[in-house]
């Protein structure tokens, strides 16, 4: 901390004030902050004030008493500055890994579907549990701002679903969903689906503990989307172009919206299907199937 | 608007801080946040007031730093810069470049007393 305008200092370890506040007046304290705040950077557990690494050198003269005012007093807080260097999103991945622990416990492979609003999200999902329901336990988690419509129509098929209304929030995080576990039982080896909020910004931030993303895409929305929010894109394993049996009426090139997709993540497996006629849902299942078993070798 | 819950974490990371070692009142927040991820440091700026309000951080201010970004070209073997997530290598002009840096969303430091 500065004694002379009580400002705080810019100069320990690389870093900068963003402020145009400049700091001319103490330069000679430098190396004294230095070890004050390096002091804090590495013993983040201890609470004891650091008063003490205070002190103040000028023309040979050492100053153990030059804090605020002139006052120098044991245990009085002062300012100073706290080095955290931790990602913003680090409780949502602690409470991730928590999920992605209670996911290994039982088996359960939980996949976490993204979409804009209106590709079909739910009515892919009703289809693939009718067809998967008999192979696999089944639960699902509906993700909306508001309503409990998608869950009814996912309890409609018969397995179990928990709504979340997200109220004003805009995707699903980590803690929702642990929430929504515990009113949801898992059964062992199962499938989990999360169909998030439809958003194609926002959910792409936050890990819910899943093994994939799997972003829906439908013929009806623009060829370059992903371009246009690559960070869904980027984040997500699997791409299901959906709609597909809309194709021969509109000026979708599935070509170019591929391009589009693996220009943004080279990784991405794509396919092209329809929930309305069931057309190479096969291959998403296969998909389901193989990665499941990948997913319990890797946990087990 | 995910920045409010960007925002929130921002917060509790304050919080967590306020636990460990006791201090009143938060000067000033420095993020990092990178210029190819998915955060408007505007919104951030917008959002943060109103998630603050009532917390230790109230009244602090935000500056954010953005991070330029920065990505591994495979064909050429070096760090090049990025301006698009998925951009090109502006040396060879070719798109194998995985990104290194520009995606950060972090809480550097606090200025505290």
């Amino acid at each position: 901390m500065c004694t002379v305008c009580g400002c705080g200092t810019s100069t320990q370890e690389g870093a900068s004030v963003s402020g145009d506040h400049h700091h001319h007046h103490h330069d000679e304290h430098d190396h004294h902050h230095d070890h004050a705040h390096d002091h804090h950077h590495h013993h983040p557990d201890h609470d004891h004030t650091h008063d003490h690494d205070h002190l103040h050198l000028s023309e040979g003269l050492v100053d153990a008493g030059a804090g605020a005012a002139g006052l120098h007093a044991p245990g009085l807080t002062q300012e100073r500055i706290i080095r955290i260097e931790r990602d913003i999103l680090s409780k949502n991945d602690a409470y991730a890994h928590e999920n992605r622990r209670r996911f290994a416990r039982t088996g359960t492979f939980a996949l976490n579907f993204v979409s804009s609003p209106g590709s079909g999200k739910t009515t892919l999902l009703c289809r693939t549990i009718q067809d998967l329901k008999q192979r696999f336990p089944i639960a699902v988690i509906e993700g909306d701002q508001q309503t409990s419509n998608d869950a009814e129509r996912i309890r409609a098929t018969g397995v179990k679903a928990i709504q979340v209304n997200t109220g004003k929030g805009c995707h699903l995080d980590a803690h929702m969903i642990g929430h929504a576990l515990d009113a949801l039982p898992l059964e062992p080896n199962g499938l989990l689906f999360i169909e998030n909020v439809g958003n194609l910004v926002c959910p792409a931030g936050f890990d819910l503990g899943e093994a994939h993303k799997v972003v829906v895409l439908s013929v009806t929305e623009g060829e370059d989307k992903p371009l246009k929010y690559p960070d869904m894109f980027a984040a997500a394993d699997l791409m299901l172009l959906n709609k597909a049996d809309l194709l021969p009426h509109l000026d979708f090139d599935v070509g170019a919206c591929m391009a589009a997709a693996l220009r943004v993540n080279p990784r991405l497996q794509i396919l092209t299907v329809s929930a309305k006629t069931g057309a190479s849902l096969a291959a998403f299942y296969a998909w389901i199937e193989a990665r499941a078993a990948a997913a319990r070798a890797s946990t087990a | 608007m995910h920045e409010m819950s960007l925002c929130a974490g921002v917060v509790g990371l304050v919080e967590d801080e306020a636990r460990k070692q006791p201090f009143l009142k938060v000067k000033s927040i420095t993020l990092e946040i990178g210029v190819l991820g998915h955060v408007e440091p505007e919104a951030m700026l917008f959002c943060f007031d109103a998630v603050s309000r009532g917390t230790i951080a109230e009244g602090a201010r935000l500056d954010i730093e953005r991070i330029p970004g920065a990505g591994w070209c495979l064909d050429c073997g070096k760090t090049v810069p990025l301006t698009e997530r998925f951009g090109a290598c502006p040396d060879c002009g070719k798109s194998h470049v995985q990104m290194t840096a520009g995606d950060e969303l972090r809480v550097r430091e606090l200025e505290v007393e």
